[in-house]
């Protein structure tokens, strides 16, 4: 996996563009013959070229007739991304000792998901287990765990768990009933309380592993960018943050980065002492956390650049 | 000695004729159901963001009144299902009131599950992608199970007396409502063999809302109890949610015989002796709610685990008058009144069972909301007026306007059917009834 320095905004993944101008996977591989044999055979073609991106990443150039429109259905996205990505499970850790609530992990969520500013798909949140302990930024992801309770309790499999270990949400079966946010015991999710007023590019197919567009009156939460996990991209947060908190990565290739180091994952376990957020619960997240020793900032420093708005998230922070 | 025609003038007060009274009541009701039409109508335009309800308290009012309205169909299952069974005399006069509480409150009930479902547009996905592991899915079935059974058990109890008032050449109705008594009667016409099929399948059914009714509201339970939440993970949820369910419907039955008594002049049917009886039951019943209130919250302080302390901070602080209300003068109170023999009189009985009732719709108040506005991470990095819940005049006027209905349904009902069941005051024990 490499690092992405690309704006997260503009979504311009292959597969994104592809859905953009309306040309399916399909007829670029038409396109793709069509330089060698198709058109050399016959010359009664328009003579107009067209420029487009081929699923190698290659700009090509084809004939206008030979493309061949090839809408992909919501049903087609919806069962692909059902399934999930074969032989994949995948995990994120979070170095607690490096957190300085920068927030640009948020940002880049919020932007790269198309969300209303006051959808926290990834939350900051400022710890402290008891008077005698130390504070520590605590920033939580959804945590796909693999005993997920939030997926029992859907009454209509709106929500559901993948083979490579990621939590989706179709917005589109999803009826509302927040019983998966009662069940959740991480506060992970939130609902869509009014028209999240998302403005889509023209000829945009609703795709549950990018969660956009979220629906009103359903339930959105971190997805592990499974869009851009599908181009072999790292999630948003990971590249976004510049502290290096966010390492993501396959438990079956037993490695993690976060863009800029890449480590084993269960030496990075042994060695920092990775747990997991209440074990007790027994939900089996796939989010481990380092615990938050020797750090980087003093966590006080976590409020400094912030602006009033922000702080006033943290007034009730303290030990409980 | 009551004839029948007494019988049908005392207890049928309402089929002939139509006072200015009944209009001016239902107008009432229908202006305060208009109101919440149009809060409905707001919150379907706009969003639920016209709630008080936000990401940590996700559920509010309207689950609250969903698992009171449910709770109060209970006073069916025990006072018409159980007393059928135990062959109890003095039920006779209430049981109509009874069943007619089921099937009311069993109706109005899942409505105030629609208005919390964000997609109400997406209903018909509970049937067309049900998932049997979800515990919406049960309540699915076994609210529409009982709805059934409660409706069939109300209609065979029916039976009879739309035969006597088809059968009844003085009574001056409508031709549409002869008609209509003509085939709600079946063709009912009294044989021995007819009462002999008629009371095995009350006494089957009568059988099965008692069970149909526990699963009920145990699953109703479950939907809390499953889920990790504290204050809400508790094994004994089911058996006090049935507990506490019985304890309401049967103090709105008191207060429905009130109402009734008092409206249609039935003090000589509904005596004193049906108020103590009932508020006896109500005692009883208030016992053991009472019991399993005390042990799930003692079980919770003293084991202090900091999920549970916390959330039993909460409630002796930001909840400390509704907690007492509800968990202590809600239950005390009733008890001390019924059970000395100088307090019991009609009205403080009603007063008793009013505040048993309203006690009740606060204590599911507080099972509901204090858990929500306590997760295991702290309500932090969000918005702070997202923190604390208070409901909007848009979840006021929905739950008014399910009261109303309740009001409504009750008056349109007796316009057809008899308050009190005429056959069954016909029968021998009459006497024994009358005392």
């Amino acid at each position: 996996m490499k690092e992405t320095g690309e704006n997260v905004g503009e979504s311009s993944s292959r597969r994104n563009f592809l859905k953009k101008i309306g040309v399916g996977v399909g007829a670029v591989s038409v396109a793709g013959l069509a330089g060698t044999s198709i058109l050399g055979r016959s010359k009664s073609k328009s003579g107009e070229k067209v420029k487009l991106l081929s699923t190698e990443g290659t700009l090509v150039e084809v004939d206008k007739e030979d493309i061949k429109l090839v809408k992909e259905s919501v049903a087609e996205f919806k069962s692909e991304a059902r399934k999930g990505l074969s032989g994949r499970k995948f995990a994120m850790v979070i170095d607690l000792a490096k957190c300085k609530n920068a927030r640009k992990c948020v940002e880049a969520c919020q932007e790269g998901h198309m969300l209303p500013k006051d959808h926290d798909w990834m939350k900051l949140y400022l710890l402290q287990d008891d008077h005698s302990t130390a504070r520590y930024w605590f920033p939580r992801p959804c945590f796909h765990c693999d005993k997920p309770m939030c997926v029992s309790v859907c009454p209509v499999g709106a929500t559901y768990k993948r083979d490579d270990g990621i939590v989706l949400i179709d917005n589109q079966r999803c009826i509302g009933c927040k019983f998966c946010m009662t069940g959740c015991p991480y506060s992970v999710r939130v609902f869509n309380w009014k028209d999240p007023e998302v403005k889509l590019p023209e000829g945009y197919v609703y795709d549950p592993e990018a969660g956009i567009p979220q629906v009103e009156g359903t339930v959105g939460k971190c997805i592990f960018c499974a869009d851009k996990l599908r181009n072999n991209e790292l999630p948003r947060c990971v590249s976004a943050c510049p502290m290096g908190v966010l390492y993501f990565g396959d438990l079956l290739e037993d490695t993690v980065t976060n863009g800029n180091e890449t480590v084993r994952f269960s030496k990075l376990m042994t060695d920092r002492a990775g747990y997991r957020f209440r074990e007790d619960l027994g939900t089996l997240p796939s989010v481990y956390y380092l615990p938050p020793v020797q750090r980087s900032f003093p966590v006080e420093s976590g409020l400094d650049d912030t602006d009033e708005s922000v702080k006033g998230r943290y007034k009730n922070a303290g030990p409980r | 000695m009551l004839t029948e025609k007494k019988l049908l003038q005392d207890l049928t007060p309402e089929i002939e004729t139509t006072g200015i009274r009944w209009y001016v009541t239902f107008l009432i009701f229908f202006l305060i159901f208009c109101v919440g039409i149009y809060a409905l109508i707001q919150q379907i335009v706009k969003g639920h963001i016209v709630t008080g309800m936000r990401d940590n308290v996700v559920w509010g009012l309207y689950i609250v009144n969903f698992i009171f309205f449910m709770g109060l169909s209970y006073a069916g299952a025990l006072i018409s299902g159980v007393l059928h069974l135990f062959h109890t005399g003095w039920r006779k006069p209430v049981i109509r009131l009874a069943e007619l509480l089921t099937v009311i409150s069993l109706v109005i009930g899942p409505f105030f599950i629609f208005f919390c479902i964000g997609r109400l547009d997406r209903l018909p996905f509970l049937v067309m992608y049900p998932r049997i592991q979800s515990p919406i899915t049960w309540d699915v079935i076994a609210i529409s199970t009982d709805l059934v059974g409660c409706f069939l058990f109300l209609y065979l109890a029916l039976i009879e007396d739309f035969a006597i008032l088809r059968d009844y050449t003085d009574l001056h109705v409508k031709p549409w409502k002869k008609k209509a008594y003509k085939v709600l009667s079946l063709g009912f016409t009294g044989t021995e063999k007819e009462k002999k099929i008629l009371s095995n399948a009350r006494n089957v059914m009568a059988a099965m809302i008692i069970a149909i009714a526990i699963i009920v509201y145990s699953v109703l339970a479950w939907i809390f109890g499953v889920t990790l939440q504290p204050g809400w993970h508790s094994t004994i949820f089911g058996p006090y949610f049935v507990i506490a369910a019985v304890f309401s419907g049967t103090g709105l039955l008191i207060i429905l015989m009130w109402i009734y008594r008092k409206v249609y002049h039935l003090e000589e049917y509904i005596t004193k002796r049906h108020f103590v009886n009932v508020g006896v039951l109500l005692t009883i019943i208030a016992a053991f709610y009472g019991y399993f209130t005390f042990s799930d919250y003692l079980t919770k302080w003293y084991g202090s685990i900091k999920m549970d302390s916390m959330l039993i901070d909460k409630l002796f602080h930001d909840y400390f008058a509704l907690f007492i209300f509800a968990n202590y003068v809600g239950i005390l109170l009733p008890c001390i009144i019924i059970a000395f023999p100088r307090f019991r009189t009609i009205r403080n009985i009603t007063i008793a069972a009013v505040i048993a009732v309203t006690a009740l719709w606060v204590n599911r108040y507080i099972i509901v909301i204090p858990t929500l506005e306590t997760p295991f991470l702290p309500i932090q990095d969000t918005r702070p007026d997202w923190i604390r819940y208070s409901p909007t005049w848009i979840e006021w006027s929905l739950t008014l306007a399910g009261i109303s209905v309740y009001g409504m349904l009750f008056m349109l009902v007796s316009k057809i059917a008899p308050i009190i069941s005429i056959s069954e005051m016909k029968e021998e024990d009459k006497i024994e009834i009358m005392k």
